[in-house]
């Protein structure tokens, strides 16, 4: 049995803001949506199922708003499938639409991520009380900062390093019409003296909280071939969990993350990631986890993944450009903020980045995680279908 | 279609005895014990599934990412490959299934749970519909289903006394001494015998007439059966309100074959939806459904068993006639929904339920049916065969 | 065993929803006693109005305004309104198509009784007194006996349909649900403890970790913990981060240091704030004891034991 080609002929995303109050939840998923199928020369009729994802239902206050929403997903008669895995949702929904015309069981699936997280001040549906549960002491940032000091303490990292992601990542968004934050004033020293939050975590080295979505149309060869603009093919595609918590776990480089991206080098038939692959588009809330994840990810040793941050290898003009859109820490609708890496990463193969383009990018890596850095899910795309 | 799909079918099937309220035990305390039992039945390890899919809801918890806790009862290490849909756990067995036929697992676990009893289900179900005009409204479950049964009786597709007639089959299907099912293969107790009676007892009704009666959630003050809770409803037209788990393991071929020797072939599954507002629907049809069924290809012969996700007695007429089942189909012989309701895991029951019948030899080829969201509006529908013999 | 605990958990948000300009015209125009419909391309008109034709999915934009009166499709009995319904008196939910309309709107209707209440009655809108632009401006229907028995005409007298002064662009939603939380067996053992001062965890029988908190699995493992263990009540900050911006509910004094605390004798550590020495000096590696104070739960801080700091190598897994 093999499986079908999957190509990715159409990406939209809408305008990201902290709220976005000029639409409804249905006006902001159509945003996406329409944008996707627009850039795929398709109309609602040639799409046969849709995939959603998003984070916690809590942060928009309606439960399963899938249903809601069929209407406007132009979804009525047909199949519609909610996804949800905390924070790696967007990319676990592209995965689960690819699957369904991997296996053929459809030939054209829209799928789309969202948040609309003003709609109910996002860190109030994060932090619930629970009963008898210690308060958690520190905001989010606290849940990460202690993970931040470990990894500096292992590698020996100087402390820079994170704010040399977070000029590079606002840099970056400077040149992507659609992030958040653009924030042309921006220079190194406002970053490395913006206040210190969560030791060793500064200001700006935080993501953002937006509204906004997502949306990807993939389809098959067939459909490949008439898409009026070059597809990325998928050639590799995993999700990978591991416990909340658990005796042994190491948050600084967690091995379901490594388990995950090689799985997918394994399908995609990479063996030196770091020479391989032109474009990263990873998912990076607080700045230091670019050097972490570069480690964990395989494109640098362990210890040595702040080296090529501070080298300027990630840089838009480096040799392996990470998070070329901005990323998270300029775009952060968290249901959508995986799908959005996902996307980038195809953009960039199909050549269709605009001006934060990877010059000659023909196989990128998109990654996603979430939970309590337990959710992994990642997929490679490339400029050429996959040969098998 | 020119590729021949891969074969798959249902190998086991757990569930909980399924209690109003569990005991005081922990989402992960509930579900357990369920994955044990069905690996167990399937032989299997947790290390030897591919793939893990699970269904269940925050707004039941009432707590965001409340599935991630559970995850500590699948023993995900070293890392799995894993998924989760926020709806009943039909749709994750849905997931697993499309991820064994493009040969990445040849097993899958699927999982689903569900605390109805943690808030007030008939509010917390009001938090699924369009946010504008109508959950400011607080129109509750019953009063929606109440709404079709209206339809359905004006329509001159029922009435009450059918109605009635629904809630006393289902509820005999399920009481104890009713055809108990018979253990086909694996280890254990089968999880879902006996079912506790407490469970059974626990009508939507009454938790209007004495909703926290006493902490340990056994009702007091129970109302009679046939009070109306919202007319035409009464309260035997209403699912029970209960907590539970349920667990299937899937597997391909050759695989499925040495697990069980008689696997539930999955010959076709499909799901669909409708548009969302009531007033635009015809509620005494499930054009979905129909739709579902047609492309899981039950029309192409008949079945003999049925296991229909109706929460509400006047839904099954609905299902009955989208999925045109005569007399001669042996219609939810587990008491469906109506027997036990621990939603979110409810439409996965319908799955391992018809299943389970066709591991045992009951039935030959039958029909599992799923739904989500207000009146029917998502309808997933299952074929499952076993081989001749 | 102990009792099991429960508590209850109360989720409750004011929700800021944000309209589009369909429904936006809707509800600003049922703030003026006006009841718009949207029509689709084939000529169909939906009340209430959406953003998106349900048929063919695209997007429809042209208002059309309907009567107030309209005729009950289907309908139920509620007797025994609950908390947020439109009426606090039994009442039939119905769905009305009114006049002018090709779908139907979901209310109350405000009757006597559910004898007096049929499918294909005619029944107008109730305005509520105090209009916002919310659906709740409308109160409820109520009977209407106009003689007919087929749907009126609608009347239009806005021009052009949705054109309104200070249109409302926002809602804002309350919404509460009440539960009761119920932390499990292994976690009730764990908080009973608690109240003595006794930190107890539970070892997984395969793997021999002990969990604290324990949470009624051994997460790699999947199968139950059952041996209690007593662990700290010292242990040894792993990490920690400090914080400068008070956290949502606290009342604590910034800056401070939130740290992970592996207990002695706790294959993982937990978390806890560390105090009792100023915020630059804490350290990873650094010992400390809890301190309770009178009716707290959970330990208040913890403070440095009086012992050398821990050798990095003796903790490094436990991060």
């Amino acid at each position: 049995m093999t499986r079908e080609p999957v190509a990715v002929v159409g990406i939209g995303q809408t305008r990201h803001a902290a709220a976005r109050r000029d639409v409804s939840i249905a006006g902001l998923v159509r945003e996406a949506a329409r944008r996707a199928l627009d850039d795929a020369a398709l109309t609602w009729s040639d799409i046969d199922a849709v995939v959603i994802g998003k984070a916690p239902d809590f942060f928009e206050g309606v439960m399963t708003p899938e249903h809601y929403l069929a209407d406007a997903l132009g979804a009525v008669g047909k199949p519609l499938l909610r996804v949800h895995t905390a924070g790696s949702v967007g990319g676990s929904t592209a995965l689960v639409a690819a699957d369904l015309v991997a296996a053929r069981v459809h030939r054209t699936v829209l799928t789309l991520a969202f948040e609309k997280q003003s709609e109910s001040n996002a860190m109030w549906g994060l932090s619930l009380p629970v009963p008898f549960q210690q308060p958690l002491l520190a905001g989010a940032g606290g849940f990460f900062a202690p993970h931040v000091r470990a990894y500096m303490r292992r590698t020996g990292a100087p402390d820079g390093v994170g704010s040399l992601v977070a000029y590079k990542d606002r840099r970056n968004a400077l040149k992507n019409p659609y992030a958040h934050l653009h924030e042309h004033d921006i220079t190194l020293e406002k970053v490395r003296t913006s206040p210190m939050l969560w030791d060793p975590i500064r200001y700006s080295e935080t993501c953002p909280s937006s509204d906004g979505a997502c949306a990807m149309v993939l389809t098959d060869r067939a459909g490949a071939a008439r898409a009026p603009y070059p597809p990325a093919w998928l050639h590799g595609g995993a999700m990978r969990s591991e416990p909340t918590l658990f005796a042994g776990k190491d948050f600084v480089s967690p091995r379901a993350g490594k388990d995950c991206a090689a799985d997918v080098y394994h399908q995609a038939g990479i063996t030196d990631p770091r020479r391989e692959i032109d474009a990263v588009e990873m998912y990076v809330p607080f700045s230091w986890y670019e050097p972490m994840w570069l480690e964990n990810l395989g494109f640098a040793a362990e210890g040595e993944g702040w080296k090529l941050t501070e080298a300027g290898v990630t840089a838009l003009d480096g040799d392996l450009p990470v998070n070329p859109s901005g990323g998270v820490l300029s775009t952060n609708p968290i249901g959508a903020s995986g799908m959005l890496r996902f996307a980038e990463a195809a953009l960039q193969v199909r050549g269709r980045a605009g001006e934060h383009q990877v010059a000659g990018a023909r196989k990128a890596l998109g990654h996603a995680y979430g939970g309590g850095a337990q959710f992994f899910s990642m997929w490679l795309v490339a400029a050429e279908p996959p040969t098998t | 279609m020119t590729h021949a799909r891969r074969d798959v079918a249902i190998v086991a099937f757990a569930q909980t005895d399924h209690r109003h309220r569990t005991d005081g035990l922990s989402e992960v305390e509930t579900l357990m014990p369920v994955l044990h039992d069905a690996l167990g039945q399937a032989g299997l390890a947790a290390r030897d599934i591919d793939f893990t899919c699970s269904g269940s809801s925050d707004y039941l918890a009432g707590r965001a990412f409340s599935f991630t806790m559970a995850l500590d009862g699948v023993g995900a290490w070293p890392p799995i490959a894993e998924s989760h849909v926020e709806t009943d756990g039909a749709w994750a067995l849905y997931e697993a299934w499309v991820k064994i036929l493009t040969g990445a697992a040849d097993t899958a676990l699927v999982y689903a749970f569900g605390t109805s009893s943690a808030g007030d289900i008939r509010d917390v179900l009001t938090r699924q519909l369009d946010p504008y005009y109508l959950a400011p409204l607080w129109p509750d479950p019953v009063a929606l289903a109440a709404l079709q049964a209206r339809a359905l009786i004006d329509a001159g597709d029922t009435d009450e006394r059918a109605l009635a007639g629904i809630a006393a089959r289902s509820r005999a299907a399920a009481a104890p001494g009713a055809a108990v099912p018979q253990r086909h293969c694996g280890t254990g107790p089968r999880a879902g015998q006996p079912r506790g009676n407490d469970g059974r007892a626990a009508w939507i009704a009454e938790t209007v007439a004495a909703r926290s009666a006493d902490a340990k959630g056994t009702v007091r003050g129970s109302r009679a059966a046939d009070d109306y809770v919202v007319a035409p409803l009464r309260a035997r037209d209403c699912p029970p309100i209960g907590d539970g788990a349920a667990a299937v393991v899937l597997a391909a071929g050759d695989t499925a074959r040495r697990i069980h020797d008689r696997p539930a072939w999955i010959r076709g599954i499909d799901h669909r939806i409708e548009a969302h507002a009531l007033g635009v629907r015809d509620l005494t049809e499930s054009p979905s459904t129909r739709l579902a069924a047609t492309r899981a290809g039950a029309f192409d012969a008949p079945v003999d068993t049925a296991e229909l996700h109706a929460p509400f007695t006047s839904q099954e007429v609905v299902l009955r006639k989208a999925l045109r089942l005569g007399d001669d189909v042996t219609v939810n012989p587990s008491g469906g929904a109506l027997a036990a309701n621990p939603v979110m895991a409810t439409g996965l029951i319908r799955l391992g339920e018809a299943a389970a019948r066709i591991h045992r030899g009951a039935s030959d080829r039958a029909l599992a049916h799923a739904t989500a969201g207000p009146c029917l509006q998502q309808n997933l529908v299952a074929v499952l065969e076993g081989e001749t013999r | 065993m102990p009792e099991p605990l429960t508590a209850p958990l109360v989720v409750e948000f004011p929700f800021t929803r944000s309209l589009g300009p369909v429904q936006s015209a809707f509800l600003t125009g049922l703030r003026e006693r006006t009841v718009l419909g949207v029509r689709t391309t084939d000529g169909q008109v939906l009340v209430p109005p959406v953003e998106y034709d349900p048929r063919t999915a695209e997007e429809i934009r042209d208002l059309v305004e309907v009567a107030a009166t309209g005729t009950v499709t289907t309908w139920a009995w509620n007797p025994a309104p609950r908390r947020g319904q439109p009426l606090r008196t039994p009442f039939a939910w119905a769905l009305v198509r009114l006049d002018g309309a090709d779908t139907a709107l979901l209310h109350a209707l405000d009757a006597p009784d559910s004898d007096t209440v049929r499918t294909g009655m005619r029944v107008r809108i109730r305005w509520a007194p105090e209009r916002t632009g919310a659906i709740t401006d409308i109160a409820c229907f109520e009977p209407h006996d106009d003689g007919t028995t087929g749907p009126g005409a609608a009347t239009a007298h806005t021009s052009p349909p949705g054109a309104f002064a200070d249109p409302v662009t926002t809602i804002t939603t309350p919404a509460r649900l009440d539960y009761t939380y119920t932390p499990g067996r292994a976690q009730s053992r764990y908080l009973t403890a608690l109240t003595g001062r006794r930190t107890v965890g539970e070892r997984c029988p395969a793997c021999r970790k002990v969990y604290v908190p324990p949470r009624g699995a051994c997460p790699t493992c999947g199968v139950a913990t059952d041996e209690e263990v007593e662990v700290g009540p010292r242990g040894t900050v792993t990490t920690y981060c400090v914080v400068n911006i008070k956290a949502k509910g606290q009342d604590i004094e910034v800056p401070y240091v939130y740290a992970h605390i592996a207990l002695d004798g706790a294959d993982l550590a937990l978390h806890g704030r560390i105090a009792g020495i100023p915020y630059d000096r804490v350290r990873m590696g650094l010992r400390v004891e809890p301190v309770w104070t009178e009716g707290a739960r959970y330990p208040d801080h913890y403070r440095p034991a009086d012992e050398p700091d821990a050798d990095y190598d003796t903790y490094k897994e436990l991060l």
